[in-house]
């Protein structure tokens, strides 16, 4: 039966293709830093540490965003998600000795990080995960690897310039965001919807006054539209991305810092930095402090 | 739990925002029904044929692509830009509802015994005189019990503009779930209580409706 | 045809006003389509560069294989649990005991009467994530305890449309219920209910869309993974979904018709209301 199924839908492929075998849509050039794989990277943690058991294992499990260009996205034709958040993966997969193509990739939307983390579905989330307290009492925090802040994109020509002229006005952000309550606290009327590239088309357009996330994201599109677009307001919160590690492994803590404390000194922090979020013409920041761990 | 209950403005605030989409859509949505089943019963071909294509276009599309040609789409080409959402929700929710109005009240008309129309013929009566006199008036008590599934569908059915801008049920009670992990049940139990009052509440209304009728035939 | 009863057989003036009516009509759909082609077209909409993705191979195979497969097989999945669930549940409201009567008719109740996306956001967010049984089994179990009630209905109403000689005939040669139930009723119930399942996977089709808030695989998350790799083709994306979902649910409905058609005569297709105070209807969205 299975076998039958997969015969009809390869028959459907193989027609369709041929008789629409003209199209060329899509860009195939793989970006993506190249990272230094550790052999025997086993031995160097402590016996019964989770560190050891996924270089036992040979794989691990991040889950990031596939919907967010320049911080994590997965064309429906890829293998892998590209971005910030992916690279950052990379670079502590490979400390433990994992290639990147057996790292496991999962997605996550901002609704489901937590969940995701306390039961197990990944062994990290990168998925522009801003550190809080709140979130820090049910899972762990390691970080931050990036630091950036809630702020708003609106048109050129538009009249918002500080916080206070939000009130009455209509945001757009995404389901479940953090972003999205702060700025109904502020007064604005939320317009949640499913992804940020739906958010700047409604910008873009004039059906909402201006979108909020962080920073980061909106300069990527400030960038891609900078006729049309322009990025206002202070930072009026300080988001700190963190990597996500189960609370049940405290050990992980001081090996994410110390990787990305590595990378930040040897350039792949910058190189990736680059190749992602950069390509849209924004500055290479410097790389933020990291906590100590508890 | 308690986040449930200290905010329960935002419940209400949310469940109004569904009553409103449920209303609006309703009553957009039994006029552009009524108009596609006169012009599936009347008697010019081409129009019945209009009414047909669009009938089975948009009873065969899921609510959710026809959100996202009014909500993405549209606004794109500069179409419903300042549109307030509420209106575009409605304007979505109820060409996607029409056709199963149209449906409905289709089968009602079909239902009227056919010695009405042909005894309101025999004594001259034109197609309009027909329908608004004799055959329509009678169709919609047909119609009441198909029409109140309809709409109890479609009040159901509002939950899917949670994520095109509509601060509805729905995507509020995704926001409650996201902050609660561990609370998802009473959550659940809490907005689902919403919803089944709403159901039942236009049940009701149309039983009664349909008693009402009932005595006065 | 109802419409024969309702007007004359149109005279000559009457005929001619129709006629006038078909070709204004007419015209007034031409020019409502080329005007819209023209106004696509002015706004770029219909450049090959918009619309290269969907006549390119790769895209082709991810749209059938990742998209339309998987949603078929959420949709199929669904409405085979769903139909057991339905009869289970469609014999527990025809019980003889009152306990089990009552609580077969709350939960199918319920179900009918909570939106399916609420459901499934709720499934998965409980059971779903994490070491859950991730978003396509939400989307499959939110799907057959919706389709399964109202399933329930229409088994419930398909064994009460069994000519009542037959169970009477069959308790008269000394059948037990259960023989009764299993080898008289729901065999024949069975017939009569194909055509109303068939339609209910239309139902069950497009309501796997919805599983795109719980990024679970099939068409419409493989549209919102292109229309974010390809800005601006939101438009271009949704026609082609639209299209999809259009063809494959006009199979299904003529398969409906012909099944009716073939098994089950001329008789008017089983219907059941929304909830348990509302009538039949199959118009349900």
């Amino acid at each position: 039966m299975r076998l039958t199924r997969f015969k009809v839908a390869a028959a459907a492929v193989l027609m369709a293709s041929s008789l629409a075998a003209c199209g060329d849509a899509g860009d195939d050039s793989v970006d993506g830093i190249d990272v230094d794989v550790q052999e025997n990277a086993a031995e160097e943690f402590d016996e019964g540490t989770r560190m050891r058991e996924l270089a036992d294992s040979g794989t691990i499990k991040i889950g990031v965003k596939y919907d967010q260009p320049g911080i994590g996205f997965k064309g429906a034709t890829d293998d892998a998600p590209v971005g910030f958040d992916p690279e950052i993966g990379k670079i502590l997969a490979a400390d433990l000795g994992i290639a990147p193509e057996d790292i496991t990739w999962v997605e996550t939307i901002s609704a489901n990080r937590e969940a995701f983390l306390q039961k197990g579905e990944v062994d990290l989330v990168i998925a522009s995960y801003s550190i809080t307290d709140d979130r820090r009492k049910v899972v762990g925090q390691a970080g931050p690897y990036y630091v950036t802040g809630q702020q708003l994109l609106v048109k050129s020509d538009s009249d918002i310039a500080s916080l206070e002229d939000v009130k009455g006005t209509e945001v757009c952000s995404v389901t479940g965001s953090t972003s999205l309550s702060n700025i109904e606290k502020e007064g604005a009327t939320p317009r949640p919807f499913d992804t940020y590239s739906e958010c700047v088309d409604q910008v873009l357009n004039g059906t909402v006054d201006a979108m909020t996330t962080d920073g980061a994201i909106l300069l990527g599109y400030a960038a891609e539209h900078p006729d049309d677009l322009k990025v206002v307001v202070d930072p009026f919160s300080e988001e700190r991305y963190g990597v996500g590690y189960s609370i049940d492994s405290p050990e992980m803590c001081e090996w994410i810092v110390e990787t990305i404390e590595d990378a930040q000194e040897d350039g792949a922090w910058a190189e990736a930095f680059e190749v992602t979020l950069g390509k849209s013409g924004v500055d290479t920041p410097e790389p933020p402090e990291m906590d100590a761990c508890a | 739990m308690e986040d449930v209950f200290s905010n329960f403005d935002l419940v209400l605030k949310a469940f109004w925002l569904t009553v409103q989409l449920a209303f609006l859509s309703g009553v957009a949505a039994m006029l552009l029904g009524t108009l596609l089943a006169a012009m599936r019963v009347g008697p010019v071909a081409v129009l019945r044929g209009v009414a047909s294509t669009y009938v089975t276009l948009v009873r065969n599309t899921p609510l959710l692509v026809m959100c996202v040609f009014v909500f993405v789409a549209s606004p794109n080409l500069g179409l419903f830009v300042d549109t307030p959402f509420l209106l575009k929700g409605t304007i979505a929710i109820s060409l996607y509802t029409a056709p199963f109005v149209a449906e409905a009240i289709r089968s009602g008309i079909n239902a009227v015994p056919v010695g009405q129309a042909e005894a309101a013929r025999a004594i001259g009566m034109t197609f309009a005189q027909n329908m608004r006199h004799v055959v329509l008036p009678q169709a919609f008590r047909a119609t009441v019990p198909p029409l109140a599934s309809t709409l109890i569908a479609m009040t159901k059915n509002t939950s899917v503009v949670a994520v095109f801008g509509l601060t509805e049920a729905t995507a509020r009670m995704r926001d409650f779930v996201n902050d609660n992990a561990d609370d998802t049940i009473a959550i659940f139990l809490v907005f689902a209580l919403g919803y089944i009052i709403l159901v039942e509440l236009i049940s009701l209304a149309a039983l009664g409706l349909e008693r009402h009728w009932k005595a006065a035939r | 045809m109802s419409g024969s009863v309702l007007f004359d057989a149109p005279g000559p003036r009457t005929v001619a006003r129709h006629r006038l009516y078909t070709v204004l009509t007419v015209l007034g759909v031409l020019a409502a389509l080329v005007g819209l082609v023209f106004f696509l077209d002015s706004e770029g909409e219909l450049a090959y560069a918009k619309w290269e993705q969907f006549v390119t191979p790769k895209y082709v195979e991810v749209i059938l294989v990742d998209g339309l497969l998987k949603t078929l097989q959420m949709a199929f999945t669904s409405i085979i649990f769903a139909v057991v669930f339905g009869v289970i549940f469609g014999v527990g409201k025809l019980s003889d005991h009152r306990p089990v009567r009552w609580a077969c008719a709350l939960v199918v109740e319920f179900f009918r009467a909570v939106p399916v996306l609420l459901l499934m956001v709720f499934i998965f967010f409980t059971w779903g994530v994490g070491g859950g049984f991730g978003p396509y089994w939400s989307v499959v179990l939110a799907l057959t305890l919706y389709n399964g009630s109202v399933l329930a209905e229409v088994f419930r109403a398909g064994v009460l449309a069994v000519p009542k000689g037959q169970s009477e005939a069959a308790y008269a040669i000394g059948m037990r219920k259960t023989q009764v139930m299993t080898l008289v009723l729901l065999p024949q119930a069975v017939k009569i209910m194909l055509p109303a399942i068939i339609s209910q996977c239309v139902v069950a089709l497009k309501d796997t869309s919805l599983g795109y808030y719980i990024i679970a695989p099939g068409l419409t998350y493989i549209g919102k993974a292109m229309w974010t790799e390809f800005p601006g083709t939101h438009l271009q994306t949704a026609i082609v979904l639209a299209l999809l979902y259009i063809s494959v649910n006009l199979v299904l409905t003529f398969i409906a018709t012909w099944i009716q058609k073939r098994f089950v005569g001329e008789r008017k297709q089983l219907e059941v209301g929304m909830t348990a105070l509302t009538a039949p209807t199959s118009t349900t969205p």
